[in-house]
């Protein structure tokens, strides 16, 4: 684990795989619980954790440079599902990339279970990792101007569902009625860092 | 009259509410957002009375104008501007009270290019995860004023200051940015490492509140490929493809996939947001406290 310091008072921690950080993200929200990690902002990302308005960040990046996280602990609460039709434009694509038809690429899509990485781009868009090696595919090298809310779609080793109607580079592979997020909800995200969601194909329009 | 509002007649080419912003959901994706000039806005709420946090009007270059539909008390402050009350003039930087009716001008900033327009009991729109801020890059928070909404505003919380003035920072004419090296500063050579701090930038007309952008030397990478997107803070000096460096303002997004060089200290960000374009901007290297 590496600790690079981010201006007065904000740390990032490197680790060198998704997983690992996923399990660090989960050991400092587990200090921050207990109380002895005193931070504004807990940041998972693909490879990294941003402790920003950190207090005594040097103290922490020593220790932390050292320390040792637990693995995950397996999950108590049962994955989110997320109703989806596999109706996407670029699904033909994405299963000729892979080599099967598209109603086979969905039957991947759908059997296997992801975990949200970390959140960014825009509020509630998760980061969604789960689907093997083989079955990454790139992004656009020119971005749709406008994505429609609900979509389902695919960018290097992520899924993800666009919350609301946005410019974006990925491959659409589906679409969802499930609201990502609601500010009037509590809580606004339906997924945020470790939430585990299942894809349930649903038929028709 | 109880209708205690402000109706916009003149919007302005970008008049947004602001506060403190809402921190503490960046894992989320939810951008800080919040006053470009905290200081300014702080200093706009105490002179009318209310507390700091009271959501505020953020005006950029050319101002606004509101009619009262109850008698209020405001407060100009940020970058100066002329003020007038039922087409009189009135002051900058001072508490004024606006008659029910009357027009309250906050004309073209004169130097700077945030005024903060503050309304005794504040600007009371419905908060979205406690805060009013308008986040302009991900829309959270009210849409950017437009001529004929109406604001509502709280009840006044305290009264207004008793000063005739208040002193404020002049806007800049050159922008020194004390910077911490980092956490990306090895994806540089060491030649950009140190143009970054020694060679002369200007503020580019591209800036907006997520990110002051900047026209200068470009800053060569040492590495190439992708950065894998990584949790980004305020101030940050993330370095995109033309290696001109763009410093971090309150919308900026909560994850990015760019490097940052160096990380700009919090306490020269409201000076940043008063910079015009063509402003010289200085980074200059210091050590982390």
């Amino acid at each position: 684990m590496r600790t690079l310091p981010v201006g007065d008072d904000a740390l990032l921690v490197e680790v060198s795989s998704g997983e690992e950080a996923q399990a660090l993200h989960a050991e400092l929200l587990r200090r921050r619980a207990e109380g002895t990690l005193r931070v504004r902002e807990i940041v998972p990302a693909a490879r990294t954790v941003l402790l920003d308005g950190l207090a005594e960040p040097a103290r922490w990046a020593a220790e932390l440079a050292t320390a040792r996280v637990p693995a995950v602990a397996a999950h108590a609460r049962e994955p989110i599902a997320l109703p989806v039709r596999y109706d996407g434009p670029d699904l033909a694509a994405v299963a000729e990339r892979w080599g099967v038809s598209a109603r086979e690429a969905a039957r991947v899509h759908a059997g296997t279970e992801f975990t949200v990485a970390f959140c960014g781009f825009a509020p509630g868009f998760g980061y969604l990792t789960g689907l093997p090696d083989r079955y990454h595919v790139p992004r656009h090298a020119t971005p749709r101007t406008s994505v429609p809310a609900g979509a389902v779609a695919l960018a290097g080793p992520y899924t993800g569902v666009y919350p609301r109607s946005s410019p974006g580079g990925w491959q659409l592979i589906g679409t969802t009625d499930a609201v990502l997020w609601d500010h009037t909800r509590v809580p606004a995200a339906l997924l945020a860092p470790g939430t585990r969601v299942r894809f349930v194909p649903v038929e028709g329009a | 009259m109880s209708d205690r509002a402000l109706v916009v007649v003149r919007a302005g080419a970008l008049t947004t509410v602001q506060d403190r912003g809402r921190p503490g959901h960046a894992h989320l994706g939810v951008p800080r957002s919040g006053a470009l000039d905290p200081a300014a806005a702080a200093l706009g709420n105490r002179l009318v009375g209310n507390p700091p946090d009271a959501a505020v009007l953020e005006t950029t270059l050319d101002g606004c104008a509101l009619r009262a539909r109850s008698t209020v008390t405001v407060a100009v402050a940020g970058a100066p501007c002329p003020v007038a009350v039922g087409g009189r003039p009135a002051a900058w930087g001072a508490p004024v009270v606006v008659p029910a009716g009357t027009l309250l001008e906050v004309g073209a900033a004169t130097a700077g290019v945030r005024s903060y327009l503050a309304v005794g009991g504040g600007i009371a729109v419905e908060p979205v995860l406690g805060s009013r801020a308008t986040d302009l890059l991900s829309g959270l928070g009210p849409a950017p004023l437009a001529d004929g909404a109406v604001l509502p505003l709280g009840a006044p919380a305290g009264a207004p200051a008793r000063v005739d003035g208040a002193p404020q920072p002049a806007p800049p004419a050159e922008l020194v940015l004390r910077v911490t090296p980092g956490p990306r500063a090895d994806w540089f050579t060491a030649r950009a490492v140190r143009d970054l701090t020694t060679r002369a930038y200007r503020v580019s007309a591209a800036s907006n509140r997520i990110g002051l952008r900047t026209e200068g030397p470009a800053l060569e990478r040492a590495r190439t490929g992708e950065l894998p997107s990584e949790g980004m803070v305020l101030g940050a000096v993330q370095v995109p493809p033309d290696g001109r460096p763009v410093v971090f303002l309150a919308d900026h997004p909560t994850t990015g996939g760019y490097p940052v060089i160096a990380v700009v200290r919090a306490a020269d960000l409201p000076a940043a947001a008063q910079a015009l374009p063509g402003t010289p901007v200085r980074f200059l290297s210091v050590r982390r406290r």
